[in-house]
């Protein structure tokens, strides 16, 4: 199984020249609405092992994992845009938005310590809600998130003098935000995929899949159930708080409602429809459930227009309705995910026997 | 050369209207196989939790290696040098033997997750050290040729096996032992004795729940009764079973 | 004085149907130990079929009394739901009975979209009145308000719930039902047929589920596809806070969480000096929800069963 150097570095190179001139390739043939969208698959690889880290490492079921993306994303626009007229650059902001989110996610973890499986997500979903309820409503009487209408005008991300907010011309190739904005992505990304790759192959990476499989036994062992628990939490909502940041300045504008349960519900398909616990499944399941999605729009419309010559289901409803099926069909079918680990494909076939 | 160990005094454990234990004092010493024998119900499983730290005592002292353990929490426990296997198994199945040993290398190393993200070098020579220790162990028990298969495909003895490994990872002092004998052939149990008195002699003292008086009689330096939550006898071996109390619990009236 | 007695009649209401609901959940749980979570969507279609029954009678200039119309659609409801349960069970949890935990769960949020979903093909995105064929005359007890129909509301909640405990406690059924739920293995070895109970069970919990969804339409006087999640949240919570799996106990989960919700917005403005309004009401599920788990997972009348929780 295990590759030769050669071959790996081989690999490496082609899938790093690959990922470099994506978005040139992308944005020349199919237009630059497709690196938007190649910049949100990133984001949402982020959010995605962000969470895997708890549901897929930690076994700890987040139904509310969105509120930490909020946090980060809040955090971002209040302290760079002119709703406070505060203008942090990004260095000092997604670190602090991400640290803040961390912070909540120990404020989520500690009191739900004792609670397992359906439970522990329904509480999570509530948690989810209540950040929500209070951006919803916190634009009275003191106006700190400015209530349904969100914030606007979010400041681009600064570097030195480059304003990632406009396009720049190098070497005659115009690069525009979203391409600029995708190689901070993937730098991001590569970032956090290093860090939870070398999480899982740690000491810690094995306390959490330990307390997965049998917290009775962890704890015998030496295991400090609670500490690994609340770690799994922080490190994940860090993540998702990162991630909340950069979407926010990418974006330009956030209101409550990029931030309801069905996108917790988004990410935690992405991470189980795409293999729990396994990295590389976690990606795949993040890039299809951003890109489907879009190539649906894209088709859905006209494929009905041609077939019966009206729109029977609008494209939006279409969408959720196969996602929907999707889940379900996935799990009945393959309830390990489209790329699992072998430990979790092996852990699946057993249930079945069982 | 009777160092004491492990020393409890007046334990007792309710769990609603069972007194489970009552009044339980005794003392380990360094060195020592101690067995802990009773008929069914007797309350053995109870004490060997509360030993381990998996349930906490009512009342009483718990005095170990010059810590007090009272009421104090299976890692702290672990920590200070009491490592445990189940009765019933609880290997972490999914993953490989020498996977599983490492895990109990856990509190005997201490990379955090910013040093486990970083890689640097102390947390890379750590690692290594985790590994070498893990694979060390496995040769000890005797498994190092199933290192890399997954701990629920590994037969009976061998999974036995892996769980002291991996509790011998822990570094502890006192290694206590749930019934290691249950469902063993005589072939198999013969070279488990073997096993324990290696651990002893390495010293390492061992505590031991079992079923199998003949064997325990044969191993163990001194034994202790339950019977009913109570301690009725303790002792060498010789003594012990020519207590009239430890035959009367054993042969009269049926507990089961 | 009579803020608090209008807070607590609105709470009866509201809290009757939480509890109308909350069964569905905990008889559920009680046998499969899994959360339904499209529950919340059978109450929608409970409410959606009988608001459309009822205006294609009226279109169809059908001449008789509000409350007959209402029966008829509930008579068309009962039926529907009772389907749409039965077949959520054969679809998407009966295969997966011995899978790991989070399968399920997930086969359940999936399936509560595409219900979702259905229901916007069949009834589009806005808000579906209930047209105005009920009686809204109120009565006056002690300073406070309250419809006939919300007593009647309560009163029926009141009389499905000892009619549910009826069969529960008093039929070979329910006797069934509650041997199943403490082990399924052994009650199948006495020769009770464990899928047809749990049919059993997912079919009832959606009668009663249907009826709640109707009283919801008319106390709002209308319908929307998305009105089973906030619902059936808060129902479930109300589940949990009288111990899940304890059929007396969703009953006064529901009603005191109603109670709670409704004197919470009540008050909340008073209580955080106007702060925080009543749009805050939401959050009082919540709160309870995560207060309950975390001080008392077994809920109030819950057996102590920490290690399923």
């Amino acid at each position: 199984m295990t590759m030769d150097t050669n071959k790996k570095l081989a690999v490496f190179i082609a899938s790093a020249i690959v990922l470099a001139v994506l978005p040139f390739v992308v944005g020349n043939t199919l237009g630059n609405s497709w690196v938007r969208t190649i910049d949100f698959a990133l984001l949402y690889v982020m959010l995605a092992l962000g969470l895997n880290i708890v549901v897929g490492f930690a076994g700890l079921l987040d139904l509310g994992f969105i509120a930490f993306y909020a946090v980060g994303a809040y955090t971002f626009a209040l302290l760079g845009s002119p709703h406070f007229d505060i203008h942090l650059p990004f260095y000092i902001s997604i670190p602090l938005g991400a640290g803040l989110a961390a912070m909540f996610g120990l404020l989520l973890g500690t009191p739900v310590l004792k609670l397992k499986g359906d439970y522990l997500a329904i509480v999570t979903l509530g948690f989810g809600e209540i950040i929500r309820i209070f951006m919803n409503n916190l634009n009275a009487p003191v106006n700190i998130t400015n209530g349904p209408q969100g914030i606007n005008l979010i400041d681009p991300i600064q570097i030195g003098g480059l304003s990632l907010g406009k396009a720049v011309e190098v070497f005659g190739f115009t690069l525009n935000p979203v391409h600029l904005y995708y190689y901070v992505f993937l730098f991001l990304t590569v970032m956090v995929v290093i860090m939870v790759y070398r999480l899982q192959h740690s000491r810690i990476g094995r306390a959490w899949v330990a307390m997965r499989e049998d917290s009775i036994a962890a704890a015998a062992m030496g295991l400090n159930i609670r500490n690994i628990k609340l770690l799994a939490f922080a490190l994940g909502a860090l993540s998702g708080g990162v991630a909340g940041g950069l979407f926010s300045t990418f974006q330009g504008f956030i209101s409550p409602e990029s931030f309801g349960l069905l996108e917790s519900i988004m990410i935690l398909a992405m991470v189980v429809l795409g293999g729990m616990g396994h990295i590389p499944g976690v990606i795949l399941g993040a890039v299809v459930l951003t890109i489907a999605p879009e190539i649906l729009r894209d088709v859905i419309g006209p494929l009905q227009m041609k077939a019966f010559g009206k729109m029977l289901v609008d494209p939006e409803n279409a969408r959720m309705l196969l996602f929907g099926a999707a889940m379900v069909i996935m799990m009945l079918v393959r309830p390990e995910g489209m790329w699992p680990s072998k430990r979790r494909a092996a852990e699946f076939k057993d249930a079945k026997k069982g | 050369m009777s160092e004491v160990l492990l020393k409890i005094e007046g334990i007792n454990k309710r769990f609603g209207g069972l007194h489970a234990l009552s009044n339980v004092s005794l003392h380990i010493n360094k060195g020592e196989i101690y067995g802990l024998i009773g008929p069914n119900g007797a309350g053995k499983t109870t004490m060997f939790n509360v030993l381990t730290g998996l349930y906490t005592p009512d009342e009483g002292s718990f005095t170990f290696d010059g810590n007090d353990l009272f009421r104090a929490p299976p890692h702290v426990v672990v920590k200070s040098g009491i490592a445990r296997t189940f009765q019933n198994i609880r290997l972490f199945h999914e993953m490989t033997a020498l996977e599983n040993v490492m895990v109990g290398r856990h509190i005997r190393s201490k990379a955090n997750a910013l040093g486990a993200v970083l890689r640097n070098k102390a947390t890379r020579d750590e690692e290594a050290a985790i590994e070498a220790k893990a694979w060390e162990l496995l040769r000890y028990v005797g498994i190092e040729d199933v290192a890399y298969e997954r701990a629920k495909n590994l037969s009976y003895g061998h999974q036995r096996r892996l769980e002291i490994a991996r509790a011998l990872a822990t570094e502890p002092k006192l290694l206590a032992l749930d019934e290691p004998a249950a469902g063993m052939n005589p072939s198999e149990t013969e070279s488990l004795k073997a096993l324990m008195e290696k651990i002893r002699d390495g010293g390492v003292t061992v505590l031991l729940i079992e079923h199998d008086v003949k064997l325990m009689m044969g191993l163990c330096d001194r034994i202790a009764v339950l019977d009913y939550g109570k301690k009725i006898a303790e002792g060498v071996p010789e003594v012990v079973r020519k207590d009239p109390k430890v035959i009367e619990a054993y042969l009269g009236v049926a507990h089961e | 004085m009579d803020i608090f007695l209008q807070q607590i009649l609105n709470g009866l209401v509201l809290g009757s149907i939480y509890a109308l609901i909350a069964l569905g959940y905990t008889m559920v749980y009680g046998i499969m130990g899994l959360i339904n979570f499209a529950h919340g969507e059978v109450v929608m279609f409970g409410a959606m079929v009988t608001i459309t029954v009822v205006t294609t009678l009226m279109n169809a200039g059908v001449g008789l009394p509000g409350p007959m119309l209402v029966l008829i659609g509930l008579l068309v409801a009962i039926p529907a739901c009772m389907l749409l349960g039965y077949t959520i069970e054969r679809v998407a949890y009966r295969p997966l009975r011995n899978a790991p935990k989070l399968a399920p769960l997930i086969t359940a949020i999936g399936l509560s979209i595409v219900l979702q979903q259905v229901a916007i093909l069949i009834w589009g995105r806005n808000y579906i009145p209930f047209p105005a064929i009920l009686d809204h005359e109120t009565i006056e007890i002690f300073g406070a308000t309250i419809t006939k129909l919300q007593l009647g509301i309560v009163a029926l909640c009141l009389l499905l719930m000892v009619g549910l405990l009826v069969v529960v406690e008093k039929t070979k059924l329910g006797r069934a039902m509650r041997a199943t739920s403490q082990n399924p293995a052994v009650a199948s070895l006495m020769g009770v047929n464990v899928n047809t109970i749990i049919s059993a069970t997912f079919v009832m919990g959606s009668a009663l589920g249907a009826i709640a969804g109707v009283m919801v339409a008319t106390n709002y006087d209308q319908a929307h596809y998305y009105m089973g999640f906030m619902i059936g949240l808060k129902a479930f919570t109300a589940a949990v806070l009288g111990g899940i799996g304890n059929l007396g106990g969703a009953v006064a989960g529901g009603i005191l969480l109603g109670i709670i919700e409704s004197l919470g917005a009540g008050y909340i403005g008073d209580l955080t000096g106007g702060f925080l309004g009543s749009h805050y009401q939401d959050i009082f599920a919540f709160a309870v929800l995560i207060v309950v788990l975390i001080f008392r997972p077994s809920g109030l009348l819950g057996e102590k069963m920490a290690d399923r929780a």
